[in-house]
């Protein structure tokens, strides 16, 4: 395996050997412009996220909730494509070597740019593995088996409706972790009880060695510490583009506060991910 | 493109187990949905297999529907064009007033044997939406319709339909408020209400197996096609002509002819403004392989893979993608994709009703544009047999300004 394939590894590692579960941020690439969206990016990593899931925008985000389709639409909207987020990837990389960067979109623009040109361009940037929304396992031979071949792993949704008999389906090709998202299963929607989470990471468990992030519905440090008490990872998404919006002027351009509207919550999430295990 | 496809021994044995057709068709969704899709999947191979289920949608085809719908020659438009002789399949005489009752009655049985009380639509014109309603209507479920806010305002009458019908309309305003963004949240919103609710598509696309399960559906147009014209000519058709929104009235008169090689077919994309002007609704003409809406298939979009909006002065072929066999059918070379423009479907419009006594729908009417283009080169003796899969009454707000304006009225 090389370097870039290992990122996450050790990601996971160091969590384990710190007794403590990581925070993932998500946030849409090129959301508001590129410029901010870099800057956003940079800041991460100091405002206390242990990983990136990296958006990849797509007019059609058809399992995610209204914030992020529209802070998807808004990247597209200053300019974003597949291309400048690759190199977005890029110009982080070049600072930082350490925190893994994980691609998260939808399968088009990458058929579209051509999927080993991709896997190509993905790699060389630097990013650490891939989640394709729209890419379940009965079309592994599409992606998920390429990206494998080449090292970049692929990270898997899991869902309280994928039952016992289709997760060890879901598990084949899976690599990196698994991503257990909420009920409702689309982006932004409400809160999961911490009951259900334990019992359905427990589920996995069973099934898995591979690190368990569990995503959809944290929006504050007390629920991060919660989630953070029964998984490996807390993925943040909606909460974060939520609050970059609020930070947007009436025309959707980035205001003074942007990058920091996104790394005061980041750093909120990031002391409840440290108490989850206190 | 069409000959990289070797051709196959049959053309009606699609999709494989997995849903494809060839590299189209496919199940790219969202793992929150798969689950979903494999349950439908299942309870529709069974009802596929089973003799009730098809004696049932016989019982209310026959009843309700009102099929089978005539096979009717149109001798002023035959004598008009100078050719070959044009039947119209008239599905616009169903209930309702087009095809799509034929899928959602399928659909609607299917989901109350899966025991599911609730429906939910996506719908760009309304006909699919009023389709769904009135089968909800009459077997007592309740009913949820998916529509673009802005056909919400281009389609009142249809709003106002589906409302006294019961159902529940919900507009759409996310994406560009049409009817792709439309099919996007229905399908999440089934993602949240999978217990319950079973979401009939309403035309022969998204993931497996839909396409292949609305096929099934509206095949019974060209079935009946097939013995009708035996009986009224003693043979087949020479060509076939339907307008392709989605795909689903031309496959179901398509289907049946796939491997009598002597009859031609062609399906008619809406061209819009042109398709040199890139404001069309052509993804087989004007478009290139992409994945949406669960199958991969033609679509239109930019060069990053970025959907785009089709326009069609018809709401019914405004979409940007196309069901997953034809793509197959095109690449095969079985099927002939063409276009017609809005103003060349108007045109067709005026004439159908001023010849025939026949408002027909804007869809069809660019099936029609298709076939005054083609139909006086062919011999006297020759058949072509065209959808008229819905009639005009709702398109009448859409249609008269034009008309006054071209000053065909
Ligand atoms: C009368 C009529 N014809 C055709 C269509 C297009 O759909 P399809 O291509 O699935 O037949 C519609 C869709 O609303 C319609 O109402």
């Amino acid at each position: 395996m090389d370097y870039t394939a290992s990122r996450l590894d050790k990601c996971f590692a160091a969590l384990k050997a710190e007794n403590r579960p990581g925070l993932g941020i998500f946030v849409t690439a090129g959301d508001p412009d590129q410029e901010t969206s870099l800057a956003i990016l940079k800041a991460l990593p100091g405002a206390g996220a242990d990983m990136i899931e990296f958006g990849m925008p797509f007019s059609d985000p058809m399992a995610d909730g209204p914030s992020i389709q529209a802070s998807s639409l808004r990247a597209l909207k200053a300019g974003a494509s597949l291309a400048k987020t690759i190199d977005l990837v890029r110009k982080f990389r070049e600072e930082d070597q350490t925190t893994p960067v994980v691609l998260m979109g939808y399968y088009n623009p990458i058929y579209i740019y051509g999927v080993e040109r991709f896997l190509t361009d993905a790699i060389s940037a630097g990013a650490d593995g891939l989640i394709v929304v729209d890419l379940p396992p009965e079309e592994d031979d599409e992606l998920c088996v390429p990206a494998v071949k080449r090292g970049l792993p692929f990270v898997r949704l899991a869902t309280p409706t994928t039952d016992d008999a289709r997760l060890p389906k879901v598990l084949t090709n899976t690599s990196g972790f698994i991503y257990y998202v909420s009920i409702t299963g689309i982006t932004g929607t409400a809160e999961v009880p911490i009951d259900m989470v334990r019992a359905a990471v427990g589920r996995l468990r069973t099934h898995t060695d591979l690190p368990i992030g569990v995503g959809f519905g944290i929006k504050t440090r007390e629920h991060a510490a919660a989630i953070g008490s029964v998984a490996d990872a807390c993925i943040v998404g909606t909460a974060v583009v939520n609050a970059l919006a609020g930070s947007l002027d009436s025309n959707d351009k980035a205001g003074p506060d942007t990058v920091k509207a996104v790394t005061d919550l980041v750093s909120e999430l990031a002391k409840g991910v440290r108490e989850a295990r206190g | 493109m069409a000959s990289a496809t070797p051709a196959p021994n049959s053309f009606r044995t699609g999709p494989d187990e997995n849903g494809h057709f060839g590299i189209f068709g496919g199940r790219y969704v969202a793992e929150t949905l798969m689950p979903l899709i494999l349950e439908v999947e299942k309870a529709y191979l069974t009802a596929k297999g089973d003799p009730d289920f098809w004696a049932e949608m016989e019982y209310y085809r026959k009843h309700y529907i009102g099929r089978p719908s005539a096979l009717y020659f149109a001798p002023r438009l035959t004598e008009h064009f100078g050719g070959a002789k044009l039947y119209f399949k008239r599905d616009e005489l169903n209930h309702t007033g087009a095809h799509k009752i034929n899928n959602v009655m399928g659909q609607a049985l299917l989901a109350k044997r899966m025991g599911k009380t609730k429906i939910i639509a996506e719908t760009g014109a309304g006909q699919h939406g009023v389709a769904t309603a009135t089968a909800c209507a009459l077997f007592g479920m309740e009913c949820e319709v998916f529509m673009g806010a802005e056909d919400v305002k281009r389609q009142k009458p249809n709003v106002d339909r589906m409302r006294l019908l019961g159902a529940k309309v919900v507009p759409v305003t996310s994406g560009s408020s049409t009817l792709k963004d439309a099919m996007n949240e229905a399908l999440r919103y089934w993602v949240s209400k999978a217990d319950t609710h079973f979401y009939i598509i309403g035309t022969a696309a998204g993931p497996h197996p839909y396409p292949a399960m609305v096929r099934d559906f509206q095949c019974i147009i060209g079935e009946e096609t097939r013995w009708q014209l035996e009986e009224a000519e003693g043979k087949l058709p020479d060509a076939l002509v339907a307008c392709i929104g989605g795909g689903s009235n031309a496959i179901g008169l398509f289907h049946p002819f796939l491997d009598d090689p002597s009859v031609e077919i062609f399906g008619v994309e809406a061209a819009g403004h042109g398709i040199p002007s890139g404001e069309h609704a052509a993804s087989l003409t004007g478009g290139n392989p992409g994945v949406l809406h669960g199958n991969r298939t033609y679509l239109l979009q930019d060069d990053d893979g970025q959907i785009t909006e089709a326009h069609s002065i018809s709401a019914g072929l405004d979409y940007p993608g196309i069901g997953p066999e034809h793509s197959w059918l095109h690449e095969s070379g079985r099927v002939k994709y063409v276009s017609a423009t809005d103003t060349e479907a108007l045109e067709a419009f005026a004439l159908c009703a001023k010849l025939e006594g026949i408002i027909p729908a804007l869809e069809p009417s660019h099936a029609l544009a298709y076939v005054s283009t083609m139909i006086g080169d062919m011999d006297k003796d020759k058949i072509v047999v065209m959808n008229l899969c819905g009639r005009g009454d709702k398109d009448l707000d859409a249609v008269i300004p034009r008309l006054e304006k071209m000053g065909k009225l």
